[in-house]
């Protein structure tokens, strides 16, 4: 009998092109994800040195990072002109090298870590890559995917490969039942406020145990999404049953008896018994609450109930300091109660957390009520396709007669590469992935949340404990 | 991608754990489509007063102190490169003039996009890098040498230590290598795995081939 393999082993050996000597192994890429900001050196490289693409099939293209989202009429006409030139950049590049894109108000325009899963482009055991950093996004499906540079962008574009080194790999196995109110988005920030920014660098993560496979894929794909946060090469989990459902009958599924083919060799990808990890690490989900991220990396997070950590609690010297300038930047004293936290702003999207399942929790909150009057506060879906099953379901109405404002799709204040940015000073609740200094806009302030703690941080003007939420 | 082997330079401190990518080159630079022109924008947020209509440089930070000016090299605490994958924040650094970052971890993704830009990234224990930080902060004209044929970081005040590289990433770094030519070596194999692996239509984005 063969030796037990991880997901990430098998993935991986179904994709090894070349193993030159003294080299890294070259990588089969199955699909890249291609967007306006990281593509058009790539296209202008291949251009001046007469390369095309090798396979335009294996690519898909939209426009996300900086279209607006405030009308329909804002985001054909970007009045931005750089950010236009961009656009139109990728538009003619499009056209000239033959890949399918999805333009601004496409119907299937949206976040590209959005439209991938949603077109059914995204599947069990696929190589991805995108010149973006979220791209683990897509390892909720069991894929390995990951995020690459411009010049990445073009090797892929010219050769369908990548010379790869080959990462560790790293199980972090969730157990129990999520109490409530806790979201995956806790889970992970969890995680990453565990094991640090860099605790996974190097490491390609599988996320195992009942906890994760009770989620849902909107809830994977939160997880894996932010696993860049936790330094990691990618993030993975087993495809099942959830992960079928999700698929069957979207637009690049396999249909008929492929679909029936494709199922079984789906079912061979998870994690044999007896495989093992480079690295393993536990954590008990009934002991999880909602979190809030206090400072200015992912990884320095409080739970609701706790309060901003003081010098004391950092582990090291360069966390100390990290610490000290973090209370500056963010303006808060060690030792504040979380719950104390006023906000100015709340955002509620973003390939984190901008999928319809975060739109009906966040609607669940504010149903009937209305934001504080010193709150301002916006919905972004994460794509067209979001933003009509939520008008359908009469989600926009709820968000609006909140106080919300309900906009076109795009990764708008995630990282404020269109209009959609914080003031110098302003404090946010987002339901995004960063919290750099600047992320949100050059002197604003981001704390990270779920859509449920950002929802009812709206209507309170403060960060709240969503598990004492009353409607 | 110019080849680099051996680098000596005085060296600019930065000593800051877990500098990421939207530090290194913000946002509104990323609507760019050259290629080339971010070494202005190098770490803006910290090195302008923006709050004054006219910009002009911050005295305090680092990269404008005049006795800094003209280093090659960078150091920095550990995580370097966190984030976002633009590689913008490579150009930036390179275009500055910038060959080499010492740090005691980078991110991945960093680590790759400095790589392709010809920028040597060394890897010390979180120690040496305080001593050589410490150094540079004390003395501006601390110089530091960089072997990329011998791995060793050595100093004009007795500081010598051996670094770890791939050995590939070493030889790319050294003949100044095109990444898509090396792979084109490895053609045939190419046409042979793909021929094959069209047929898993599992793999397809768009459904059977």
């Amino acid at each position: 009998m063969a030796a037990p393999k991880t997901l990430f082993e098998k993935v991986w050996e179904q994709h090894v092109v070349a193993e030159p000597a003294g080299e890294p192994p070259i990588l089969y890429i199955d699909l890249q994800l291609v967007h306006e900001v990281t593509s058009p050196q790539a296209f202008e490289g291949l251009r001046l040195a007469g390369r095309k693409l090798r396979r335009p099939d294996r690519h898909i293209a939209t426009v996300d990072h900086n279209v607006p989202t405030t009308s329909a009429q804002d985001r054909l006409v970007i009045a931005d002109q750089i950010a236009a030139a961009q656009v139109n950049a990728l538009r003619k590049n499009c056209a000239e090298f033959g890949v399918e894109f999805f333009d601004v108000q496409d119907r299937s325009q949206g976040i590209v870590h959005m439209i991938g899963p949603e077109l059914g482009a995204t599947k069990p055991g696929m190589t991805i890559v995108c010149g973006d950093s979220h791209t683990s996004t897509h390892g909720a499906f069991g894929a390995l995917a990951f995020g690459i540079g411009t010049s990445e962008v073009e090797h892929v574009m010219a050769t369908q490969t990548l010379s790869q080194p080959k990462p560790k790999t790293f199980r972090i196995t969730v157990d129990g039942e999520l109490p409530f109110g806790v979201t995956a988005k806790d889970i992970i920030l969890a995680i990453i406020g565990e094991i640090g920014t860099d605790g996974a660098t190097g490491y390609a993560v599988e996320y195992a145990g009942s906890a994760i496979r009770a989620l849902s894929m909107e809830g994977r794909m939160t997880i894996c999404n932010m696993s860049i946060e936790a330094g990691a090469r990618a993030g993975m989990i087993a495809p099942d049953e959830t992960t079928f459902a999700y698929l069957k009958g979207r637009r690049f599924s396999p249909q008929g008896t492929a679909w029936d083919e494709a199922v079984a060799q789906w079912k061979t990808l998870p994690t044999d018994e007896g495989a093992t990890f480079d690295r393993e690490l536990h954590i008990d989900a009934t002991e999880l609450a909602p979190g809030v991220t206090w400072g200015t990396s992912p990884g320095m997070y409080a739970n609701i109930d706790g309060t901003v950590p003081t010098l004391n609690d950092a582990k090291t010297e360069a966390d100390k300091k990290s610490f000290a300038r973090a209370y500056e930047y963010m303006d808060l004293k060690p030792g504040t109660p979380m719950s104390d936290i006023k906000v100015d702003a709340v955002f509620v999207g973003s390939c984190t957390n901008g999928r319809i399942e975060d739109l009906r929790a966040a609607a669940d909150i504010v149903k009937g009520q209305h934001i504080a009057t010193t709150v301002r506060a916006m919905v972004v879906p994460g794509s067209q396709a979001v933003k009509r099953q939520a008008e359908e379901e009469g989600l926009d109405t709820i968000f609006k007669s909140a106080g919300f404002e309900w906009r076109e799709p795009g990764c708008s204040m995630c990282l404020g590469m269109n209009p959609d940015i914080l003031s110098p000073g302003e404090r946010c609740a987002s339901t995004s992935n960063r919290n750099f200094e600047g992320r949100q806009g050059r002197g604003g302030r981001t704390h990270l949340v779920s859509p449920e703690m950002a929802a009812a941080a709206a209507i309170a003007g403060h960060f709240t404990d969503v598990r004492k939420w009353k409607q | 991608m110019e080849p680099i082997n051996v680098l000596t330079s005085t060296a600019v401190p930065l000593p800051l754990p877990n500098i990421d990518t939207d530090q290194i080159i913000p946002k509104q630079f990323l609507k760019r489509i050259e290629r080339t022109g971010y070494g202005d924008f190098l770490f803006y947020d910290w090195r302008y007063n923006l709050d004054s209509p006219a910009k002009e440089p911050n005295p305090d930070f680092v990269l404008n102190k005049p006795e800094y000016k003209g280093s090659q090299i960078l150091i920095a605490e550990k995580n370097f490169g966190c984030g976002s994958s633009r590689e913008h924040a490579a150009w930036a650094i390179n275009q500055y003039g910038f060959r080499a970052v010492i740090a005691p971890t980078f991110a991945d993704i960093f680590f790759s996009n400095a790589g392709k830009n010809g920028i040597i990234l060394v890897r010390l224990s979180e120690d040496d890098v305080k001593t050589l930080l410490d150094r540079s902060t004390k003395n501006s004209k601390h110089e530091i040498t960089i072997n990329l044929e011998a791995q060793t970081v050595t100093d004009n005040e007795g500081f010598s230590a051996h670094f770890d590289i791939d050995p590939f990433r070493k030889y790319c770094l050294i003949n100044g290598l095109d990444d898509i030519g090396l792979t084109l070596r490895h053609v045939a194999d190419l046409d042979k795995f793909e021929a094959k692996h069209d047929k898993e239509f599992w793999s397809a984005p768009k459904g059977a081939m």
